[in-house]
């Protein structure tokens, strides 16, 4: 199956936020008021209710000021962390087109999954005890639609397709910028997670950290050991203490009760 | 589960402690909510750009369905805005689907602090007085210097953004029979 990624041309953006009307409206997730702090971040961080998230970040530099957009979502890793670390099977599924997606059915709550992503994006709902994020739309994705974030973009920011695809634009992008004088434009693909299926075109390539992504996203190594190494010393444990009451069982025989059984 | 026999109990605890899952692997996708809904083409009443607007309403044109809102989202048809839609648009179903939308003409009396309903009967009826009213009372038929000008000063006409060409020329019909002069359209709003 095709693997479909989602390209982000940060240059494009010019902070609309029809993308997250449409991701909350596609959802069905309530609105929230905004907060005011003197910026345009009226809606300062992703929640169980609201999974798409433009960040306004804003960049000071020879006395101008200038807009760096990032649009913070779930980046459908290639090699998840929020999966290696989720303990219930089936609640975290990595589909064969490579959408990442959360079944709240079999979902325990544990909250694992936002230890183990590097982007942080899980969130927790206080109410349903259930942890949630972007899907990618994998409804409309699986019956031939667009991510509802895509389709509703008004500035062709954004693009949906085949990853293949969208790597060769975005480099072909990158080159474009570069061409423009933008001497650091540059592909922003996830590196230290096997690549993400959500591409970035930066302006400031060599400095994802002032768009708000992290500039070297790995699977934290608490949960690299712990699903990893750690994993199969506790099943030796587990498998040799079973062995070992049974050996001592063989050896020794069933308990015996010696002197006052009022003891 | 009720009907456990000791066996299976067995296969279900080691399975449980060794980490192993019985159920098949989940590779299946959400059930789409648009997958069978009737849809409507229509035009964003917000600015005048105009997108179109796909309306999706619950399926099955069958006697007992009183149809309801699904969905809202932009006319890949559309060549204006070929798919996309803007924050506002994009949150049509909210204005579509509202306890606060206006369904029927209010009027508030001069003077009065509340608003009443009113039939659309009423309402035009009373629109019809109060422009016959002010053209009988501003009509300049000549101007100072005498010539004939048969216009009308104290009305202004404004139109709407998704107004189709038929409408227009109908307003304009309409603002030429009265003589009205002062006009504008959302456009510039």
């Amino acid at each position: 199956m095709t693997t479909v990624a989602k390209l982000i041309d940060t240059t494009l953006c010019i902070g609309c936020k029809a993308c997250e009307v449409a991701c909350q409206e596609w959802n069905e997730q309530e609105f929230t008021l905004g907060v005011f702090a003197n910026t345009y971040q009226t809606l300062p961080d992703l929640a169980p209710n609201f999974w798409n998230l433009i960040k306004f970040n804003e960049e000071y530099k020879d006395g101008a000021q200038a807009w760096l957009m990032a649009k913070y979502q779930c980046m459908h890793c290639a090699e998840p962390g929020c999966l290696k670390a989720c303990p219930s099977p089936g609640a975290i599924v990595q589909l064969p087109n490579g959408i990442v997606d959360f079944h709240q059915d079999n979902c325990i709550g544990c909250g694992y999954c936002i230890t183990g992503c590097p982007f942080d994006v899980p969130r927790l709902s206080p109410t349903t005890k259930k942890v949630y994020k972007c899907s990618l739309c994998s409804d409309r994705v699986g019956a031939g639609l667009t991510p509802a974030c895509i389709r509703t973009c008004p500035t062709n920011c954004l693009t949906f397709g085949a990853r293949a695809d969208l790597v060769q634009i975005a480099n072909q992008r990158a080159v474009e910028l570069k061409a423009d004088g933008h001497k650091d434009a540059g592909v922003y693909d996830g590196p230290g997670v096997g690549g993400t299926n959500v591409i970035y075109v930066l302006k400031h390539a060599s400095t994802p950290e002032s768009y708000g992504l992290p500039k070297d996203p790995t699977i934290p190594w608490t949960v690299a050991l712990w699903k990893g190494p750690l994993k199969w010393v506790a099943n030796a444990a587990f498998i040799g203490t079973a062995v070992g009451a049974m050996l001592h069982y063989l050896k020794f025989g069933p308990k015996e009760v010696h002197g006052d059984k009022a003891d | 589960m009720q009907n456990l026999n000791r066996r299976q109990f067995l296969a279900a605890s080691a399975a449980t402690a060794f980490g192993f899952s019985l159920k098949a692997a989940t590779s299946t996708a959400r059930g789409l909510k648009i997958a069978r809904t009737n849809q409507v083409h229509s035009v964003c009443p917000y600015c005048a750009v105009g997108c179109g607007v796909v309306i999706h309403t619950s399926g099955e044109n069958v006697r007992n369905v009183r149809p309801y809102v699904v969905h809202i989202e932009g006319d890949a048809d559309s060549p204006i805005n070929r798919g996309t839609l803007c924050s506002k648009g994009i949150s049509l179903k909210e204005f579509v689907v509202n306890d606060r939308r206006l369904t029927k003409p209010l009027y508030r009396a001069a003077g009065a602090s509340e608003w009443t309903e009113i039939s659309w009967e009423d309402a035009i009826a009373k629109a019809a007085r109060k422009i016959k009213d002010t053209r009988d009372k501003g009509f300049v038929e000549k101007d100072a210097q005498g010539r004939i000008v048969n216009r009308l000063d104290t009305l202004g006409m404004i139109g709407g953004c998704t107004d189709t060409n038929e409408i227009n020329y109908l307003l304009g019909k309409f603002r030429f029979g009265l003589g009205i002069l002062p006009y504008e359209n959302q456009a510039r709003l």
